[in-house]
């Protein structure tokens, strides 16, 4: 064999994935692995009794119900929102389009105040819930409230295209057999939304399991009743129990894993669906 | 996590679907769907917006003035100004090396490296600040080494900055890739034939063809940067005048029940969020021109 | 500048792309790359020009080993299949690109790369294009500025790849012609890949004929098309009839029926596929005969000069799809009729062996 020399056609290859990776070690990879190797330092016993500790497990019961609750109502109301602004024309179609990115651009914290001056017993919403005797503010309610926000772009988002890029022809074709509009939704229409329908509802859920901001001032934080998870691991750190804040952010980052791993294969699933590379 | 970011390049054609009788409801669906949608907005995305306005002027304007040049909103502005100006010039060099290496070249493992480019979007903002604390913390790995040599980072700007860095990592990336892969790298190739060295393929042929993803990329990340609250709120110590980013002064304000001051100062972040969401749909508007002319030139 | 391919093995995975491939491209010439989807002829094209390296092997630029220069010192003109024009520069900065991407010592002044890409345009006949951009472009007009934006960088070669193969039906005619006078005028030595026959046979010097990583037949487009020298070939250039049979003797036994046939080179027995064109067999309608093939006409096209019937066959090859070209004077004095049982005559036959017969 002749002695080639080898090379790229295209520069830059090993430049720029060497930058990629040491970049990424540094600042996501080893940090990350701080945490486990912090909770190592526990022995088992310890983190077991840390992780399970009654308080903490009310925090994951809320966390985690509150999110899925969350998300579930992002799916359903998000759905519509994206089949009206797909299909139907109305004023101020673009605005609603636009701010549908909201929770996305606007800082967390100020989602935070703003839920909070709503839903407070004052507050313009709150005062009205409050005479037919719901309360919304620094109870339960209002996480769920704070977790809807935060959520809410992302069935929007990954619906949205996917009804755009339907073809009418699908649907006319339904109705040239006979299907009635539900029957045609219901059989043809919702078959190819379901994996992006999927795919935001997981999203919604994972970016709820982990929110902060948005959550604390309108939750109230009483132990056992709103306190969510960050939480726990804010108030451990300010304990300066860094072992006990470290083994609840292990078990959120497994978690965390898990759920990005299943997000992954739904994005698979909806670009295979659809024929999407996106 | 990208779905929900990445950039979205449909058209408003409603009308494809409306005047057709076999792609459209009867009214009365029609109604309640658009009715229960645009409650859903109103309750959970315009009311919010519409309460940090109202609330920041209800004591008036000179309130509202007072609170924005308070010697403190106006160091956390500097230093919310500080956290973006590092961390967008860092994360869209790496957004667009990542890229490049995995849009442009075949090697093993590139889809395990895109899932771990994606991990800073699926970890709680909460543990983004604790790895930082556990790195360079009193009690952590650097600590004592920090403390002998008088570095802090943790408690200190290095710390938000980092923390920031973190959070906003993946975005560019993430716009940035699967815009490259679907341009494939035909025009690349036809460059590099034509006798262009690395940077001038890159300069002349691949950055005008990203140029609004890159921009769009860019304006999340710094729009994440300016309200990041969570991660930066472990690492800060909240030292108001020295480590309070923005988003952390309306939480001390607001903690301290001076709720106009606090809804002032957060009336300023929502005025960037709405200045992001203009800049984002027309570089979105943007795109899908040249993204249209891109389609024909395929056909 | 001759090009000379030796050895050239390249394996994608389990794949292999190119097997052992050694081939002689003359100065000044003109060739094909032809074969179907998948057999390695782009792929060939891509290492010729420096996009992709092979395993092993050699690529000979004027008799230099040019395996370890990079794709840019090659000075290769290379014409992507989608073109790759730049779509955000003009027709004008398009072509210049090279130009300007030459190191400043040697880099033409902003005068002379007007001069050079006016020039270029001109012999596109597209000049009046300059100012537009790609998108706004017909699909030939983009295959045109393609190739002057190869040409501008003065290459020793030119290597197109599927240069027609986006292109619709009647465009696609008139650019080959216009190729092929181009290529008079410039004899600049170039290879072009395609997948279509026509296009191969019609414009090419030479047709380097390709299957599954293989070269199966070199020569001219006369050459490689009356005389195939494998199955494969004989299959791939036109349309043609194939029976498969076993050479008993003097004949090749089909089934019932039996074909004539010189022998030489197969023993007794052996297992054959037999090739004749639509054009080398004739109908026989006497119910009496026993020679040739049985079929049955199942439909009789008969619309030009020449007549084009096709037909079932019966008997031994049952399943199986006969055409014949006669013409129509003929169609009219057998009285062929749909349905009407008849015997197929060849009256030329070529022979090959069975093995790897997948014609």
């Amino acid at each position: 064999m002749a002695a080639t020399r080898t090379f790229r056609v295209l520069p830059g290859f090993n430049l720029t994935l060497g930058y990629t990776l040491g970049y990424l070690s540094l600042l996501i990879l080893i940090p990350l692995s701080a945490v486990f190797l912090k909770t190592f330092e526990m022995d088992w016993a310890r983190f077991v009794e840390v992780v399970t500790a009654p308080q903490v497990v009310a925090t994951y019961k809320l966390s985690f119900g509150a999110s899925l609750l969350a998300a579930a109502i992002n799916a359903v109301f998000g759905l519509m929102l994206a089949w009206a602004l797909v299909r139907y024309s109305f004023p101020g179609k673009k605005i609603v389009d636009a701010l549908v990115d909201l929770p996305f651009a606007l800082p967390t914290a100020v989602a935070g105040i703003a839920l909070t001056a709503l839903y407070a017993k004052n507050g313009w919403l709150g005062q009205y819930l409050e005479e037919i005797g719901i309360k919304v503010a620094f109870t339960p309610l209002g996480v769920l409230v704070a977790l809807v926000f935060i959520g809410l772009p992302f069935v929007v988002r990954t619906v949205q295209p996917i009804l755009e890029d339907l073809d009418t022809e699908l649907e006319e074709a339904a109705a040239s057999l006979g299907a009635q509009r539900w029957q045609t939704f219901r059989h043809v229409i919702f078959p190819i939304l379901l994996p992006a329908l999927l795919t935001g509802f997981a999203l919604a859920f994972a970016r709820a399991v982990g929110e902060y901001g948005s959550v604390i001032f309108i939750a109230g934080n009483l132990p056992f009743v709103s306190e969510i998870t960050p939480l726990m691991i804010i108030t451990k750190l300010e304990q300066y129990d860094y072992q006990g804040a470290t083994a609840i952010a292990s078990v959120m980052l497994i978690f965390s894993f898990i759920l990005l791993l299943i997000i992954n294969g739904l994005q698979a699933w909806t670009a295979k669906r659809t024929g999407r590379d996106r | 996590m990208a779905g929900a970011t990445t950039m979205h390049l449909g058209g408003n054609h409603a009308a494809r679907f409306e005047n057709k009788a076999a792609t459209s409801e009867t009214p009365l669906v029609k109604w309640t769907i658009l009715a229960i949608a645009l409650t859903f907005f109103t309750v959970f995305l315009l009311m919010p917006l519409i309460a940090v306005f109202v609330e920041a002027f209800r004591k008036g304007w000179e309130t509202y003035v007072t609170a924005l040049v308070d010697p403190d909103a106006l160091s956390a502005i500097k230093l919310t100004l500080l956290a973006a100006a590092v961390s967008v010039p860092l994360n869209l060099v790496f957004g667009v090396a990542a890229a490049w290496a995995i849009a442009k070249f075949e090697f093993r493992g590139k889809q395990f490296l895109i899932t771990l480019i994606d991990l800073p979007f699926s970890v709680s903002p909460v543990i983004a600040g604790l790895v930082f604390v556990l790195i360079f913390g009193a009690q952590g790995w650097f600590g004592s080494w920090l403390i002998d040599n008088d570095i802090k980072i943790i408690f200190a700007v290095p710390g938000i900055v980092l923390a920031t860095v973190f959070v906003t990592f993946p975005f560019i990336a993430r716009e940035l890739i699967p815009l490259m892969q679907a341009q494939g790298k035909e025009e690349e190739e036809a460059a590099v034939v034509l006798g262009a060295k690395g940077w001038q393929v890159f300069w002349y042929v691949t950055l005008p063809n990203i140029k609004w993803g890159l921009m769009y990329g860019v304006i999340l990340t710094n729009a994440r940067a300016m309200g990041e609250f969570g991660a930066v709120s472990v690492v800060s110590g909240h030292i108001r005048g020295q480590t309070n980013t923005l988003p952390l002064h309306v939480e001390i304000l607001y903690n301290e029940y001076m709720f106009s001051a606090a809804f002032a100062v957060a009336s300023l972040l929502a005025l960037l969020a709405l200045v992001t969401l203009v800049i984002k749909n027309w570089v979105e508007h943007q795109a899908a021109r040249s993204y249209r002319d891109t389609q024909e030139s395929a056909s | 500048m001759s090009i000379q391919v030796k050895n050239i093995h390249k394996q994608f995975g389990a794949f292999t792309a190119l097997d052992d491939i050694t081939l002689d491209f003359p100065t000044g010439e003109l060739v094909a790359l032809l074969g179907p989807s998948g057999c390695g002829k782009t792929t060939l094209l891509r290492i010729i020009a420096g996009l992709e390296q092979a395993d092993s092997g050699q690529i000979l630029l004027d008799g230099d080993d040019a395996s370890s220069t990079h794709v840019r010192e090659r000075q290769v003109g290379f014409v992507f299949q989608h073109y790759a024009l730049f779509k955000h520069m003009t027709v004008f900065d398009n072509v210049a690109f090279g130009m300007r991407m030459k190191p400043r010592g040697q880099r033409p002044s902003e005068a002379k790369i007007k001069d050079k890409v006016h020039e270029l345009l001109k012999l596109v006949q597209l000049d009046w294009l300059a100012d537009r951009f790609p998108s706004q472009l017909s699909g030939g007009q983009r295959q045109r500025i393609a190739l002057a934006r190869a040409l501008a960088v003065e290459p020793r070669v030119l290597l197109l790849d599927e240069p027609f193969g986006a292109l619709d039906a009647k465009v696609r005619k008139e650019l080959r012609r216009w190729l092929r006078k181009l290529h008079d005028e410039l004899h600049i030595t170039s290879i072009f890949v395609t997948h279509d026959q026509e296009e191969a046979l019609e414009v090419a010097d030479r047709v380097v004929l390709m299957d599954h990583g293989k070269v199966e037949q070199i020569g001219t487009p006369e050459e490689v098309y009356r005389h195939p020298a494998t199955p494969f070939v004989y299959g791939f250039l036109g349309s043609v009839n194939f029976f498969h049979g076993r050479v008993e003797g003097e004949t090749v036994r089909v089934g019932d029926d039996t074909l004539p046939h010189e022998p030489h080179d197969f023993d007794h027995g052996a297992e054959v596929v037999a090739f004749a064109r639509p054009h080398e067999l004739d109908i026989d309608t006497d119910p009496a005969s026993t020679a040739g093939i049985a079929a049955r006409i199942n439909r009789v096209l008969a619309f030009g000069v020449t007549a084009r019937v096709e037909l079932d066959g019966i008997n031994g090859s049952t399943g199986q799809h006969f055409e014949v070209e006669i013409t129509r004077e003929r169609v009219l004095e057998l009285g062929l009729k749909d349905g009407q049982a008849v015997r197929l005559i060849p009256s030329r036959l070529k022979v090959f062996e069975r093995e790897g017969a997948s014609a």
